[in-house]
């Protein structure tokens, strides 16, 4: 959008609880249009990472940039009218609402309103409507039952679709993912990853956090490694996991797993 | 030294009245709010015994504990039992029993500040050169065993260590075999029964009168509150902070803003510091 | 398991609603008249209690006190059941509104409607205030500050015997007629419980709700949590105050006891009763709990005794209340059906 910077900026970002360094130290750099991975075992600070950035924890140093501008410690709902969202790891949908509500939610927020939301319909028309347009191109049956149903009634894979629907029904710039492949089968994932490569394709930047590395591979270009809370390296992904610490903290125990 | 003699007594006293009410919460996360009722319960009963029934006054103390300890037990049987895990149901619900209590009792006929229960003596001791009667006196050696007791009871008894288990953490208590249901009827029969002896042995300084029943329950907050929902230590040492301001307020002030020093202490806790100044909680699970 | 009878109770949703929840398919005057009556009922007969009860002063008094506690209670299911904040202090509401309407008509002699009108606006604006500092809190500890606040106003008055002290105000105007009274209520009662179902009907409204179901995605969605519930939070206030404000125009005098306990929880029990989160169930409620109240009330603090063992019953044997229960009868059809 504005200048040829980085959309998203981590300088030196720690978070510590107590005693607990679940973040310590880690930069990187987000350019508009990318799509990036963050890979790490579980408890390595993937988490918690995010809620740093989207203002859900005010990391204990360091600094958090978008186009430049400090954003560390802004409340979440500000950074979400930045235009910076995030799905949550464990979904929290509006579970007695039907789902298109779910979607009509966000898009009475005040960057829904300036901006009209997804593809501008936001701004005049009904917000009935664009929520069902949204779902639909999320691949709610825009004619069955579905998108009217409780949100709470929904399978796991609809729910996950719901909460990509949450986020894009604020026309973001930059869209979070933590772990929106688990808990879902293999051909679930495999219609999600075209629509994420859509999505990114209409020009949003996108931040993966995933533990199906084969499955992200397909759609980010770029893989940020964390382990015990520090940033191990980043490159491509050939690249990464080549690194022998990854290898170590992370692809062998997968390995064995397996 | 009469700020620090009468301070402590005070501090001691509240310890007493708000002893039970962090107990139930502490161990089961059960808020009693009859707990003030209970209270007031125990102080008519006991005089009851002795004015109707005619019974020596050990006695009649002894039964009216009995008693308290009995309508914490039906309180949880028959009503917390039930609504177990809904917080707010769990406080609407003992807060109308406690209010039924209370009203009901002033209905019977319990008014006006013609009860009273006697003292154990009406000599005078001079700690420090400060008179003191032997009254308050026991108001301290009862909170002190008190505690030496509790924390004994916890330290060293198989149902003491079972309560600080489910203290600590109730599901992994439940996996270990523990019966998380007959805790919180332990837990509820002895707070009443601790809220029980706070009245015998408080109500001989004053009258049996029905608002003290309200009072207690806000004192009782008021200390856990402070000390953080659920923290023993926190209460006991609330119940220092609290007394001594409750006594300078008193000493220095007007009387009327006793009470509002305690409910201040609550409104500016819970904004400043949700889990209270010992709190174990983290302020995330109370705040949003 | 042969031992299970064969037979199992079937409910069916007469088929009126489409769809989603707000969206009826209406095909003849038949189906218009089953949705409207019982709204219509309801107003109507609100509308002409004043005139049935014209022969009896005493309990056209009460018809009125359903009233003012109908909105409190209102108020109190709005903030519990779709806000998601319990507060066990309704009785700061009124008060707030009853104090401020007496300053008003006191000391700047306004006209009894000026006087309730600003009391009602400014009021529910210094409690909103007053408790938001509390909004981050969340239940039983958003339940005991609540609880305080009243108590804490009663004893301040008290003790630095201000607004009149322990004596309040009197000599508050009236208001010229039975009839401006009465209906002056009415119509707030009604426009309240109904706007707030237009309201919570709206996106606006929705917000809330996902306020209630949860906070988190509400904030990563872009609203401020804080601000959505200090709205809900001024909603509530206008009903709460606007109930005490008239009050204290209908009995010509103010005091301490504006903030008394009886408010609190007698709302609580009201919404219980009635049904939450419909609204309309403490309306309901009120209007057995007052009459209820006023026949006991040769027996003191009797009363107080019965709904209070009332209240813990609805609450410990989960009732869903009474008009929660009838929509349910209203709505569906019943039988057996052989399994």
């Amino acid at each position: 959008m504005s200048g040829t910077g980085p959309i998203l900026e981590l300088r030196n970002v720690s978070m510590h609880f107590g005693g607990i360094r679940a973040v310590e130290n880690v930069s990187f750099r987000v350019e508009p249009g990318e799509v990036v991975g963050i890979i790490g075992p579980n408890g390595s600070g993937k988490t918690t990472l995010i809620n740093c950035i989207t203002g859900f924890l005010k990391p204990t140093r360091g600094k958090v940039l978008f186009h430049g501008r400090d954003i560390t410690g802004m409340p979440a709902h500000k950074v979400a009218q930045l235009g910076i969202t995030r799905t949550f790891q464990i979904m929290r949908p509006y579970h007695s609402l039907p789902a298109y509500k779910n979607l009509v939610v966000p898009l009475c927020s005040p960057r829904a309103r300036r901006t009209g939301g997804w593809r501008g319909g936001g701004r005049h028309g009904d917000r009935d409507t664009v929520a069902l347009d949204i779902l639909e191109e999320l691949g709610f049956e825009r004619d069955s039952r579905v998108p009217f149903q409780a949100a709470g009634t929904l399978p796991t894979g609809y729910l996950k679709r719901l909460e990509l629907g949450r986020c894009l029904a604020l026309s973001p710039e930059v869209l979070i993912c933590d772990e929106v492949f688990s808990g879902l089968s293999a051909s679930e994932i495999a219609s999600l990853v075209p629509l994420i490569r859509r999505i990114n394709e209409q020009g949003l930047t996108i931040l993966m956090i995933e533990h199906r590395l084969r499955e992200l591979f397909q759609v980010a270009r770029r893989v940020v490694a964390l382990s015990y809370g520090e940033k191990i390296t980043e490159g491509p992904p050939e690249e990464v996991t080549a690194h022998p610490k990854v290898r170590e903290a992370y692809l062998g125990s997968e390995e064995e797993g397996c | 030294m009469d700020i620090v003699i009468y301070g402590f007594i005070q501090s001691v006293a509240l310890l007493l009245m708000a002893f039970g009410f962090s107990l139930v919460y502490g161990v089961s996360r059960l808020p009693n709010f009859a707990h003030g009722a209970l209270y007031v319960l125990t102080g008519f009963v006991a005089w009851a015994f002795v004015n109707r029934a005619g019974w020596p006054y050990p006695l009649a103390v002894v039964g009216a504990l009995a008693v308290a300890g009995l309508a914490g037990l039906l309180l949880y049987q028959l009503v917390l039992k039930r609504i177990r895990g809904m917080e707010m149901s769990e406080v609407i619900a003992s807060y109308a029993i406690g209010l039924a209590i209370l009203e009901g009792l002033r209905w019977w006929g319990f008014r006006g500040g013609t009860h009273a229960l006697p003292t154990v003596s009406d000599g005078v001791a001079f700690p420090f050169d400060v008179p003191v009667d032997h009254q308050r006196l026991l108001v301290v050696g009862v909170g002190a065993a008190l505690l030496v007791g509790i924390w004994a009871y916890t330290r060293f008894s198989k149902a003491g260590l079972a309560l600080r288990a489910i203290a600590q953490d109730e599901r992994a208590a439940m996996m270990l075999g523990i019966d998380s249901d007959r805790t919180g009827m332990l837990a509820v029969a002895l707070g009443s029964a601790l809220a029980g002896l706070a009245a015998v042995v408080i109500f001989p300084l004053g009258s049996i009168v029905i608002e003290e029943g309200y009072k207690v329950l806000i004192y009782a907050l008021a200390v856990c509150v402070v000390g953080g929902l659920g923290s023993w230590v926190g209460t006991v040492l609330a119940s220092f902070l609290l007394g001594f301001a409750q006594y300078v307020t008193v000493a220095y002030g007007k009387p009327h803003y006793q009470m509002v020093v305690m409910l201040l202490a609550i409104v500016v806790t819970l904004v400043v510091r949700p889990s209270g100044l010992f709190g174990r909680q983290k302020s995330l699970e109370e705040r949003v | 398991m042969n031992a299970q009878p064969q037979r199992r109770k079937e409910r069916i949703d007469r088929g009126i609603k489409a769809r989603a929840e707000t969206i009826y398919a209406l095909s003849s005057l038949e189906e218009l008249a089953y949705l409207l009556g019982p709204r219509l009922l309801f107003i109507v007969g609100f509308l002409a209690l004043p005139l049935i009860l014209a022969p009896w002063p005493y309990w056209h008094r009460v018809a009125l006190s359903v009233c003012v506690l109908g909105l409190v209670s209102v108020s109190f299911d709005f903030l519990a059941n779709q806000v998601g904040l319990v507060s066990l202090g309704g009785a700061f509401f009124f008060g707030v509104g009853g104090y401020t309407a007496a300053l008003l008509n006191t000391a700047w002699g306004l006209p009894p409607v000026l006087a309730i009108g600003l009391a009602t606006v400014v009021g529910a604006g210094i409690c909103a205030v007053l408790i938001s500092p509390c909004l981050p809190l969340r239940g039983i500890y958003f339940a005991i500050v609540t609880l305080m606040y009243p108590l804490l106003m009663t004893r301040i008055i008290e003790a630095a015997d201000i607004l009149g002290g322990t004596e309040g105000f009197r000599g508050i105007a009236g208001f010229s007629s039975v009839w401006t009274e009465a209906y002056g209520l009415i119509l707030g009662l009604l426009v309240g419980v109904f706007g707030l179902r237009r309201y919570l009907a709206e996106d606006a409204g929705l917000v809330i709700r996902a306020v209630k179901e949860n906070d988190q995605s509400v904030r990563a969605s872009g609203i401020s949590v804080a601000g959505v519930r200090f709205k809900a939070l001024y909603l509530a206030g206008l009903l709460g105050c606007f109930a005490g404000a008239y009050y204290v125009h209908m009995y010509r005098s103010v005091g301490i006891s504006a903030f008394a306990l009886d408010l609190s929880i007698l709302p609580i029990a009201a919404t219980v009763i009635g049904g939450g989160g419909t609204l309309v169930g403490p309306v309901i409620g009120s209007l057995i709990l007052v009459p209820l109240s006023e026949v006991l009330r040769d027996f003191g603090s009797l009363r107080i005794v019965v709904y209070s063992l009332v209240l813990a019953g609805f609450v410990v044997f989960r009732s869903e209340g009474i008009l929660v229960f009838a929509a349910r009868k209203y709505q569906q059809f019943e039988r057996w059906v052989e399994v």
